[in-house]
């Protein structure tokens, strides 16, 4: 029996080792077998992972694994290992693979091969990003998951493929490069010669850096985590590339790997830089509030492509994200990770439907659709349901997230909560209203001449499969929040470093 | 001269220690050789030969790396084995033998002569490798030269096409131009040393341990000084630094693509030996002046190199400016190396990845270029990964680690580089360095679209489509190496601990 740290390197060895098979030409019958076990692996890992999950000590590591790779004289080793933020990161990363990767094994997609083959690296990325320790791996495996997209997006995108592909690249890239930079910047300057967050956090707390140094440290990570996070004005990648990207791709990216900066922010930033954070928390208040929550909701209601639109919104609901970050309080950073895995879920599942919708429309635009709840029941439900955890909906995992967010943020700036509180109206009026448009009133006189020559069906196991999987998660995070908050509360809460540099925030 | 100091200089002629270069003089000699013996339809093992001749050499050096005679100067002060040297032949030997290689690719092709392209490249080789040891000016001098005049017979090898000879000229000019410089630093050097008498031995401004003895006595020696920058300036021309730099587009363009190759790889390397060499080793104590000046040197070559390459559509001329950025990357590590010491073994692991990633892209340039070695715009290789999965995925690979894109082993290289020139406080180069970096995903990126997404069209819309130029076929031997060299590239970049561990331990 294999040990649960050796569990946790399996999980992310699985879907790597087998795009390596695939590779090395295995034929395409084997190779979809092949890609299903590697998509299923991780997950039934994940959930046994979070099962064995010791709560009350979740501000240390558990299942940790340490493997040199050659640079253990610069304090570079692959440390494997799940804290309490780590965890819920790790689960949402295996789910929401899992979910793409069912969608993809029977999309039927060209070159289905390479199309598995690049999904399964992106899938193993993830999965290394969240189980890294290290934080120099932490950049790697992001890395590791952001080339294939890069790719997908090139070749199977849909509209202004090319273009949409560049711009992601050059943007992201220049976003992880900033990060680097400053990841980099922390591991020179704390002194302890190591990536190794655990020791780079003994380090700090021993001797802590100066104010300059948290200063400008502090504003390289926002800079380059806000890049990759679609911090206003830095979001124009998103809408674009979401709207080319090809369904598993975004389902991944938008889901799970766009929240690598934010993840980089609470586990890495915050502890080890209180300072440098606080400098800059009003001006992320401000631009996340009033940018991505203000500007981009009004640009997203004005959206008549409905993939787009997702894209938008997903570029707003990260300004609830940075608000929460903003706020500097356990509540404020738990509520984010509690929302970064809603989200994550949720809008996987409007991505796959509304591929879902295109199938059956053969259209993304809002004003040529209608009626479709007639046809296909199912897919309305799910639709529908998607869309209300998206607002916020009780009982859906989102609720409780921005309902913790929104609570810090009162501390932190009453009128910023406002503006916050003013967005989730506006996500309601465009959410409900696409909603309406696809599947309530007359069908337009261009899908009637569409199903007219194809009658749409509804969704097939191959679309609920996965659609349930992240639907049940969404369901049971929101009735039940204490699976992720707990765990979330005590790494925050409860490290002895974290408390002694969260302490002046608490005073104020 | 007293017959104690030659007995001295004689006692000190260790011919052992030039074994790899003697070897690999010889194999070329005996290239000539064969020629006249053997009948000219029986010349087809000529490549074999050398690439042999390479290959038992690279296997000798390795097995005695650790034999560097004591750190001793050997022949009269003209050389001295180090473990930085002993890299240096290594790298040297595998770069040739991967430009043999893309050789048996192109020449045959373009119905060029053989034997004597061999014969240049293992003269260039045993040169390559006697100027990474090199230890006095003299020494420094026939070797670049050597291998200088090498270059200028390769670039102009294809006769009969008028890139090819244009690129010759204007490397002879400029190269002239260049060793001339050179020259007159070393001159420089030699009139403010002057002579040394110590215990009856005459030591003279040529050899680089009384050069480092005078400078560290008189720093602010203004002839000593403007000679170290001439030399500088001599070598930048080599490593295609601003603004010796202007020749490189040119010339890599109208060279067969071996010698593109060659001059990328080996000729920049060589660059960057000498330049470590001296940079610690004999000008270390003129800190303060040529930090300034390298400093200023890296930031304007990574700008010109990573902007110029932005517009280009061929893709030799890519790789040329692009690889200018790349010396920029590497100047950071030279002058990191100052105050850093393992910035030097990060240079050199720089540079493997960079011949592992170079040649395997130049390996693909190679067959896709065509029959008449003329497919090299970016537009030839719109679908190349829909017809010929194998190179697209090499060329991806390739140009990815070139870009410096994780998990490939440029990345590493890279990291490395900047960790040292963070560590030495070279903040606004790492500025221009990462900008630069960004810039390049641009238009390496720009290649990889160009093979992946694009879908060929043919030239002149309306008229009758133009059957596509067949394709080189791919051999069994291409296959292998070029799987070799990305493979290779992808496992440093998960895994660097074999070429780490073995430069930067020491």
């Amino acid at each position: 029996m294999l040990s649960n740290a050796q569990f946790l390197q399996l999980a992310i060895a699985t879907p790597l080792g087998a795009a390596l098979i695939i590779a090395c030409g295995l034929p395409k019958r084997f190779a979809v077998k092949l890609a299903a076990v590697a998509f299923t692996l991780p997950a039934l890992i994940a959930l046994w992972l979070w099962s064995q999950f010791p709560a009350e000590n979740a501000h240390q590591y558990s299942f940790l694994s340490t493997t040199y790779t050659g640079l253990a004289d610069f304090g570079i080793s692959l440390k494997l290992g799940l804290n309490g933020i780590a965890l819920p990161m790790f689960l949402l990363a295996a789910l929401v693979g899992a979910a793409a990767g069912f969608y993809a094994l029977r999309s039927g997609a060209e070159r289905l091969k390479l199309y598995l083959l690049l999904l399964l690296i992106m899938h193993g990325g993830l999965l290394g990003v969240f189980a890294s320790v290290d934080i120099f791996f932490f950049y790697f495996f992001h890395e590791l998951a952001l080339i294939p997209t890069f790719i997908m997006v090139g070749v199977w995108g849909g509209r202004d493929r090319h273009y949409a592909a560049m711009k992601l690249t050059i943007y992201l890239t220049a976003g992880a490069m900033l990060s680097l930079l400053g990841l980099i910047a922390l591991y020179v300057k704390s002194g302890a010669n190591s990536f190794d967050l655990i020791e780079l956090t003994d380090a700090i707390a021993a001797g802590g850096l100066d104010v300059r140094a948290q200063n400008w440290v502090g504003g390289l990570l926002l800079l380059g985590f806000g890049t990759l996070v679609s911090l206003w004005p830095l979001h124009t990648w998103a809408p674009l590339g979401y709207g080319a990207a090809p369904s598993s791709a975004a389902m991944l990216h938008a889901g799970v790997l766009k929240k690598f900066g934010l993840y980089g922010l609470i586990q890495i930033a915050l502890p080890l830089l209180p300072i440098g954070m606080q400098h800059w928390a009003w001006k992320l208040a401000l631009l996340a509030a009033f940018g991505n929550v203000l500007v981009v909701g009004f640009v997203t209601l004005a959206q008549r492509d409905l993939k787009q639109m997702l894209g938008y919104s997903s570029v707003m609901h990260m300004g609830y994200c940075f608000l929460g970050i903003a706020c500097y309080s356990v509540i404020g950073s738990g509520g984010v990770v509690l929302l970064m895995v809603a989200h994550g879920l949720s809008v996987a599942l409007l991505f796959l439907l509304a591929t879902s919708v295109h199938h059956r429309t053969h259209s993304f635009d809002l004003a040529e659709m209608g009626g479709l709840a007639q046809k296909t029941p199912v897919l309305a439900a799910f639709f529908v349901a998607a869309t209300m955890a998206s607002i916020g909906l009780p009982g859906f995992a989102n609720f409780p997230g921005e309902l913790t967010v929104f609570v810090a943020l009162w501390k932190f700036s009453p009128g910023l909560t406002a503006v916050a509180v003013a967005g989730v109206v506006i996500s309601a009026v465009y959410g409900l209203r696409a909603a309406a448009r696809i599947f309530f009133g007359p069908a337009s006189e261009q899908l009637q001449r569409v199903h007219a020559r194809h009658p749409p069906t509804d969704l097939d196991w191959r679309e609920k499969l996965p659609a349930l999987i992240l639907l049940a998660a969404l369901l049971f995070f929101g009735f039940y929040p204490k699976a992720i908050s707990q765990p979330v509360d005590q790494a925050l809460g409860h490290s002895a470093a974290t408390q002694a540099l969260f302490a002046p925030m608490k005073t104020r | 001269m007293s017959t104690e100091f030659l007995q001295a200089v004689a006692d000190s002629n260790q011919w052992w220690a030039l074994g790899p270069e003697l070897t690999v003089a010889c194999g070329a000699l005996a290239l000539l050789v064969l020629e006249i013996l053997v009948p000219k339809k029986d010349l087809r093992f000529v490549p074999h030969l050398a690439v042999l001749t390479l290959l038992s050499t690279l296997i000798v050096v390795a097995l005695n790396f650790d034999q560097t005679f004591g750190g001793e100067a050997l022949f009269g002060g003209l050389i001295k084995l180090s473990a930085p040297g002993q890299v240096a032949r290594v790298f040297f030997l595998l770069s040739s033998l991967l430009v043999c290689f893309l050789a048996t690719i192109c020449l045959p092709r373009a119905r060029a002569p053989r034997v004597e392209f061999y014969h240049i490249v293992l003269v260039v080789t045993a040169a390559l490798m006697l100027l990474a040891q090199a230890n006095h000016f003299v020494m420094f001098f026939v070797a670049l030269e050597t291998v200088t005049i090498g270059f200028y017979i390769l670039v102009s090898y294809y006769r009969e096409r008028a890139l090819s000879l244009e690129a010759g000229l204007k490397y002879l000019v400029l190269g002239a131009l260049s060793s001339a410089i050179l020259l007159f630093g070393i001159v420089l050097l030699y009139g403010a040393v002057g002579r040394v008498e110590q215990g009856g031995i005459v030591h003279t401004g040529f050899e680089y341990g009384t050069v480092l003895a005078f400078l560290r006595e008189n720093p602010g020696n203004f002839l000593a000084t403007a000679g170290a920058l001439l030399v500088l300036g001599g070598v930048a021309f080599k490593i295609g630094a601003f603004p010796f730099q202007i020749w490189v587009p040119d010339v890599y363009q109208g060279a067969p693509t071996p010698v593109t190759a060659f001059l990328a790889v080996s000729s920049k390397a060589a660059g960057f030996a000498v330049l470590l060499t001296l940079v610690l080793n004999v000008f270390a104590p003129l800190q303060a002046v040529l930090v300034p000046v390298l400093s200023l040197l890296a930031g304007a070559t990574i700008i010109f190199g990573n902007l110029s390459a932005l517009t280009q559509r061929n893709t030799k001329r890519l790789m040329g400016l692009s690889g200018v950025a790349h010396a920029g990357y590497l100047l950071l590590g030279v002058i990191a190396a100052f105050t850093v010491p393992w910035a030097a073994g990060a240079v050199w692991f720089y540079l493997f990845t960079y011949l592992l990633a170079s040649m395997a892209v130049f390996g693909v340039m190679a067959y896709v270029a065509g029959p008449d070695d003329r497919a090299e715009e970016l537009d030839d290789y719109a679908q190349l990964a829909k017809d010929r999965p194998f190179l697209g995925g090499v060329l991806a690979v390739g140009v990815g680690s070139l870009a410096g894109i994780p998990p490939l082993a440029g990345f590493m290289g890279k990291l490395l580089l900047f960790v040292a020139a963070f560590q030495a406080q070279l903040y606004g180069l790492l500025v221009v360095a990462v900008g630069g970096v960004v810039v390049s995903i641009f238009y390496y990126f720009g290649w990889i679209r160009a093979a992946w997404f694009e879908i060929w069209t043919p030239p002149a819309p309306g008229a009758a489509p133009a059957p596509r130029p067949s394709p080189t076929a791919l051999p069994f031997i291409g296959v292998v190496t070029l799987a070799a060299l990305v493979l290779a590239t992808v496992l440093l970049g998960f895994y660097p601990q074999p070429l780490a561990g073995w430069l930067l331990a020491r």
